[in-house]
């Protein structure tokens, strides 16, 4: 494979995700050109006032709009780059960032949260949420992998298992607390389906001191990813440490996810078909699919919220677009390529 | 100078003194001593459960003795980086699939992976390499479909040129041509027997075709209940006494017409 073909895409993707950024930006109750977007970013960028633009602008674009979208932006990207790090460890392409029962472990840490809420124990939710959430998250990873520790070679099958083994029981302990929730459910219910209304910069913050690291890590080992593919033992043969790249990497991919969904609940779908639909323009290839499926989330997660957000006439939840959209056009390709396949 | 002299007569590779491995409980191999010298096509035989597949994952460094020890050229197994050993020993193994659509000249390309630095691209010397390899295992007209594509037969033949365009000392094969038809069998076996007579490559290889191992490999080391059972050239090792007590077969041996090596005829009623 030539190199140069590979990096020219993955830089189109970049341009890409930040016109995506710039336009989404703009669009809204109040429509703001994108270059008085530019403008004002480059303004906000030197530390000096805009000129000639509505005062309002600038408070609307730095302390409204920017923060949620730079977070659905992270949460995609972070996502994409989770689902095929999952996807190369298990040697299982229907693997994604909630195989391991992550998302379990987020959804209860954050009912969690809501429930002690109603029940007159306050901690001020917007805080409270999203760190027992991610706490949520960190024990499911700590509970699945002492479950699978039995097993010395961490095979696919017993982590998989272990993960739907937890991820089983948080479910029912999830099921408890919205029966005790009684009418107030609808605050749960609504939490799991996802949303970004309302993401401040600490948001963003705490997602890309997450997601940034995480995919240099990633990267760092794309590499290995790609020889792990010929199976543990050759892999073995060829100077992997496979046993100790898998659970660091597994480790890493978690706390991506982790971050993730504690910021924004559970958003399918991102995560299983970005990486199966950049695979199938990419080729296999870790060291190109990693970096492009960190911008191809981001785009596509930034431009679901900003449909939800800007276009429709009330907001419907983000995990619910995603699947909704992309669940048919998945289909789509999925059957093209079925054909081209077996004709 | 004088030490240059003395390494290339040295031909010891392995060297097994007082070597046990269980896994929790069961022991495997049972004070196994054992030497393995350069050039030579190695048969390792032995009935199911015998140890075999634990003797090779012992020589490829992925398990550790429980007791006694195994050295390469002199040194212990166990101080060798994966690195290292990468660069020394290749593995076929008997079985593999891919999930995902890498095209056959990646794969024959991984095997290359220990000889490029991390962040670097593949040099002159390593696409000669995966060329060679292709050309010897007879899949160039491959290189361009993905390996999800392709059938056993070529299947396997991609897994060998791999490791070929590994170019290590040693390779190793578990069980490699077991899952294939007698044409492909037959040719990979000759491309390898080539290697050793030629470039002086050393094989270690399991077999579970008697014949096959009589037919191509120099020396046999036969392991029973977890211990060497009998070792030696194919001539020595080959006879009734070894299908009775070994195999639990009855059957004839018989002299190959031609190359002279042993050929055993099986009693089947």
């Amino acid at each position: 494979m030539t190199a140069t073909k590979p990096l020219f895409l993955i830089v189109i993707l970049f341009i890409i995700l930040c016109a995506a950024i710039i336009a989404a930006t703009g669009m809204g109750f109040l429509k703001i050109a994108p270059q008085e977007v530019i403008e004002i970013l480059y303004a906000k960028l030197l530390g000096r006032e805009a000129h000639g633009i509505n005062p309002t602008f600038p408070f609307v674009v730095m302390e409204v709009r920017l923060p949620r979208i730079l977070t659905s932006a992270l949460v995609g990207g972070g996502l994409a780059v989770a689902g095929a790090v999952f996807q190369a460890i298990l040697l299982n392409p229907l693997a994604d960032p909630y195989t391991l029962g992550i998302s379990s472990g987020a959804a209860f840490g954050a009912s969690l949260a809501i429930i002690l809420t109603l029940f007159g124990i306050v901690i001020p939710a917007w805080f409270s949420i999203p760190v027992f959430a991610f706490l949520g998250a960190i024990a499911t990873l700590v509970g699945v992998f002492s479950l699978a520790s039995t097993d010395n070679r961490l095979s696919s099958n017993t982590l998989i298992l272990s993960g739907v083994i937890i991820a089983a029981i948080l479910s029912a302990g999830i099921g408890f607390i919205k029966y005790l929730a009684d009418e107030q459910v609808g605050i749960i219910i609504f939490w799991l389906m996802g949303s970004f209304v309302g993401r401040t910069w600490i948001d963003v913050l705490s997602t890309a001191v997450i997601v940034f690291p995480g995919l240099l890590f990633t990267l760092y080992f794309a590499r290995d990813l790609n020889i792990m593919a010929l199976g543990e033992r050759t892999a073995d043969t060829l100077g992997v440490e496979t046993g100790r790249v898998k659970k660091m990497l597994l480790v890493c991919a978690s706390l991506i996810t982790a971050i993730c969904v504690s910021v924004s609940g559970i958003i399918g779908f991102v995560g299983l078909i970005i990486p199966h639909l950049l695979r199938m323009v990419l080729g296999p290839d870790n060291r190109i699919l990693l970096p492009a499926c960190f911008l191809g989330g981001a785009t596509l997660l930034l431009g679901a919220d900003t449909i939800t957000r800007a276009w429709l006439p009330s907001e419907i939840p983000i995990g619910v677009l995603t699947s909704l959209i992309g669940g048919p056009f998945f289909c789509y390709i999925f059957r093209k390529k079925q054909r081209a396949l077996n004709p | 100078m004088s030490k240059a002299v003395k390494n290339s007569k040295d031909t010891l590779l392995f060297q097994l003194t007082k070597l046990s491995f269980a896994y929790r409980n069961s022991k495997v191999l049972d004070e196994i001593d054992l030497e393995l010298h350069r050039g030579k096509f190695y048969g390792l035989i032995g009935g199911n459960g015998s140890g075999k597949s634990t003797l090779l994952e012992l020589f490829m460094g992925i398990l550790a003795p429980c007791s006694g020890s195994i050295t390469y050229q002199h040194k212990a197994l166990a101080e060798y980086s994966r690195q290292e050993l990468a660069t020394r020993l290749a593995l076929v193994p008997q079985h593999f699939s891919m999930d995902f659509e890498y095209r056959v000249r990646d794969v024959v390309l991984m095997g290359r992976h220990p000889h490029i630095p991390r962040f670097a691209s593949p040099a002159q010397h390593d696409r000669l390499a995966v060329q060679q390899a292709m050309e010897t295992m007879d899949i160039i007209h491959l290189q361009n479909r993905p390996v999800i594509a392709l059938s056993g037969g070529e299947l396997q033949r991609v897994v060998m040129a791999r490791a070929l365009a590994q170019e290590t000392e040693v390779l190793i094969l578990d069980e490699a041509t077991s899952n294939l038809d007698i044409q492909h069998t037959i040719a990979i076996m000759q491309v390898i027997r080539k290697r050793v007579t030629e470039k002086g490559l050393t094989v270690i290889a399991a077999i579970h075709d008697l014949n096959l191992a009589a037919a191509f490999c120099d020396d046999c080391l036969v392991l029973k209940d977890g211990q060497v059972f009998a070792n030696g050239t194919v001539n020595e090792i080959f006879t009734t006494d070894l299908l009775e007590t070994v195999f639990a077969v009855n059957g004839t041996i018989e002299q190959a017409p031609g190359t002279g090596h042993p050929q055993i005829q099986y009693k089947y009623q």
